[in-house]
């Protein structure tokens, strides 16, 4: 019993320095030092917050009467599905994000049913008139879900693919909608680290500049 | 350059990294366990615990402070939880019910940091920060305190005595997990990590609306969840969430986070029984495991197999597009030859050998590096298996850094490692046996078994990670798992305290020429034969019935 007590006191002058002191110190240092990245960080677009260059979002139409999700909005550049994401069963007083994956593995009906369907979808809604998208050209990325669902990139190639749709529905040329995506795709790190992509979110404000311009 | 040869790449940074760090870090910790002086705040504490830190303890008393220390540690977070809805800075989330809130208590205190709860809808800044990330610390320290008691009973001769818990505690704390941590929870922050104590709030969106987000001391946790080879999330998608990993640089360092305490205290270990060559065979064995099975990891995953990702053309689902397959595989092999279970990819929705390579990591018995200290000290009762096998071969009696290997010593071995195959393969029979458990399956077949399998493998030797599809969140699995993840911790430290004591009872015998010689590439190479064979004739059955069956049927 005395062990314990001694047990406890640890634990309590421990938790002091490791769950106050600590956290209190590398707040103070990131705020200072880094404050918009230490709070999420958010774009704007015209003065107004329109999400974080880190966190997905999802472009899509008005939910129409009978329909269960909604439609994408073909004009602007689309993202990863996200099957993996839900919404919060417990306190629901709020509506947060739920990230997560569907982990479903390569041999499950759902994920074979999900990769068959969206490689369909992509395939129709990125063939215009004049550019026709063969099953082999859609990237993985384009028909997997991420792991946090919140991925808020997409691959060159899968942003190459949706360049011809985009300028056919905003009435652009194509070649200034492929400039675009170059401008805002960045190589990996050092040449090495992570992966080729390209940020959703600040391609489609570039893209609505391009639009109002 | 193609992504294959970028991941390799990667991999040859993370060693040169690893590298450079080695024997700064290992001399610093060995110095660090061998200082008879006290820093002022330190003092502080000895003071408030009511402990002398220079008092000597034999393995009993050793023994009876990590368990008191761990026992206040459950009850102290299972309250924490308990109480939350009365807790202000809770945003208002209400208690977590009693079976789960046991099970996450478990969970953090034995270092395994399994999760059943979503992160950033059950638990508020006040349990994620002054409670759960409280024991990232805490635990991982209790573990390099145990491996330094084995270390010094190597050491030591014709005594009993294995240092003092509380000293080796707070410095573990105070002198190696806090530094270090400031250091990498900057860095984290520097390349996009949050840190603010912000509650739920909605931002901005560009279609219009708002998605609502919860805010918190993120990179602060993450920083340690990853150098204590913890491994429990903040938010529920863990590493693989932007606002924990935002790019590939915060990836390749988390990775590095979680295997440079692990690899350096083979140093460490060197140091302290005078000889660094004895490290450095650990060390290669260690180096040896991790780097084949990366490379079979990146093998099969880029490889695609299984009907999803051939129709795919990549085993793409459950990764994110800024680490790709090379991140993903080098993370979930480091993450799982650890004791850490962190993940920036989903295992279930990697292809059936690779999620057998992550399972099979986990049941070598996490020595590869291995956990921040369990990595050391159960790497070393691996040594101690193979000087006996190796013993029976030539009959003689085994002998290991001058301390003979009898009756006694081979029996807290062979506990050692008979107890976690025990409790993961018992559990794993008892829930499929029983007709409720299996209902919690996402995917059916062979993977629906290995979901089960890889839960109280994961349970039992510390991970945390899982085939989340698994709905964990039942009275069953969190009263399983989390009495799996207890006695997984806490029964085999009491079988290395108890031979740490043995060993330091002893007095040394001079090596002669018949003595196996434990710092040369032939023992290594005994070593890793060894573990891959105890780890093989325990689990294959089992391994054959999951993912071995999904992958030769993809």
């Amino acid at each position: 019993m005395r062990l314990f007590g001694a047990g406890v006191r640890a634990l309590l002058v421990l938790t002091l320095v490791c769950g106050v002191l600590y956290p209190l110190l590398i707040t103070g240092i990131a705020q200072g030092l880094f404050h918009n990245k230490a709070n999420g960080s958010e774009i704007k677009d015209g003065g107004k917050v329109v999400g974080s260059s880190l966190i997905g979002q999802t472009y899509n139409l008005p939910l129409k009467n009978g329909e269960e999700t909604p439609a994408p909005d073909l004009k602007w550049f689309q993202p990863r599905p996200s099957n993996g994401l839900g919404t919060n069963s417990v306190n629901t007083q709020y509506s947060l994000i739920l990230s997560g994956a569907t982990n479903r593995s390569g041999d499950n009906a759902d994920l074979i049913k999900w990769v068959t369907e969206a490689k369909a979808a992509v395939v129709k809604d990125n063939s215009t008139a004049d550019f026709k998208v063969k099953p082999s050209d859609v990237p993985a990325d384009a028909v997997t879900s991420s792991g946090s669902g919140l991925d808020p990139q997409i691959s060159p190639e899968y942003a190459e693919l949706q360049v011809h749709r985009v300028a056919a529905l905003n009435k652009l040329d194509a070649q200034q909608v492929e400039k675009l995506v170059a401008d805002n795709t960045d190589g990996r790190i050092l040449g090495f680290i992570g992966e080729p992509r390209v940020n959703v979110l600040k391609l489609n404000i570039a893209l609505k500049a391009l639009i109002a311009h | 350059m193609s992504p294959v040869l970028a991941g390799v790449l990667q991999m040859l940074a993370l060693i040169a990294a690893l590298a450079l760090a080695y024997r700064p870090l290992g001399d610093f910790m060995a110095g660090v366990y061998s200082s008879d002086k006290h820093l002022r705040v330190e003092k502080w504490i000895y003071k408030a615990i009511g402990a002398n830190p220079s008092t000597e303890m034999r393995w009993p008393a050793y023994l009876r402070g990590v368990l008191a220390f761990s026992a206040a540690s459950v009850l102290f977070l299972y309250v924490m939880q308990r109480i939350q809805g009365s807790l202000p800075g809770s945003l208002g989330f209400s208690a977590i019910d009693p079976d789960q809130a046991f099970n996450t208590a478990a969970s953090f205190v034995s270092n395994t940091n399994w999760q059943s709860y979503y992160g950033e809808q059950a638990m508020g800044h006040v349990v994620q920060t002054g409670g759960l990330a409280v024991q990232n610390f805490v635990s991982a320290a209790v573990g390099l305190a145990v491996a330094v008691a084995l270390v010094r009973g190597f050491a030591r001769s014709r005594t009993g005595e294995l240092g003092n818990f509380w000293a080796d505690l707070v410095r573990g704390t105070v002198r190696i997990l806090i530094p270090i941590a400031v250091i990498g929870a900057i860095v984290l922050v520097a390349c996009g990590a949050i840190q603010n104590f912000s509650g739920i709030h909605g931002v901005g969106q560009f279609m219009g609306g708002s998605q609502q987000w919860n805010g918190g001391a993120v990179a602060s946790q993450e920083a340690i969840k990853e150098l204590g080879t913890n491994g429990g999330g903040y938010f529920n998608a863990n590493s693989a969430h932007p606002f924990e990993n935002p790019n590939g640089i915060s990836n390749l360092f988390e990775i590095f986070l979680i295997l440079v305490i692990p690899f350096a205290l083979t140093r460490t270990f060197g140091k302290m029984v005078g000889s660094v060559k004895q490290g450095y065979a650990i060390l290669a064995t260690m180096v040896t495991i991790w780097i084949g099975f990366t490379a079979l990891m990146m093998w099969t995953e880029f490889h695609h197999g299984g009907p999803a990702f051939n129709i795919a053309g990549g085993a793409m689902e459950g990764k994110e597009t800024r680490f790709g397959v090379g991140g993903s595989s080098i993370f979930a092999v480091a993450t799982t030859l650890t004791s850490t279970g962190a993940v920036n990819s989903f295992h279930s929705s990697f292809t059936g050998f690779g999620g057998g390579i992550t399972m099979l990591g986990m049941q070598l018995g996490e020595i590869a590096p291995g956990g921040v200290g369990s990595g050391l000290y159960g790497m070393l009762i691996m040594a101690i298996i193979a000087v006996f096998i190796a013993g029976l071969m030539v009959g003689r009696t085994p002998e290991y850094l001058g301390k003979k290997i009898g009756t006694r010593e081979i029996k807290f071995a062979a506990c050692y490692i008979l107890i976690t195959p025990a409790l993961a393969l018992c559990f794993t029979a008892a829930a499929m046996a029983l007709p409720t458990p299996m209902t919690s399956m996402t995917n059916s077949g062979a993977h629906g078994f290995s979901e089960i399998l890889y839960a109280y493998t994961s349970g039992a030797n510390n991970n945390g990670s899982a085939f989340a599809g698994l709905n964990a969140d039942t009275q069953w699995f969190n009263t399983t798992i989390g009495l799996a993840m207890l006695l997984g911790r806490f029964l085999p430290m009491v079988f290395v305290l108890a031979l740490a004591g043995s060993l330091a009872e002893q007095k040394p015998v001079p090596a002669t020429a018949g003595t196996l010689g434990t710092h040369k590439p032939l023992f290594t190479g005994l070593l890793v034969g060894t573990i891959i064979i105890v780890t093989g004739l325990t689990y294959f059955p089992a391994l054959a019935l999951g993912p071995l069956a999904e992958g030769l049927g993809s």
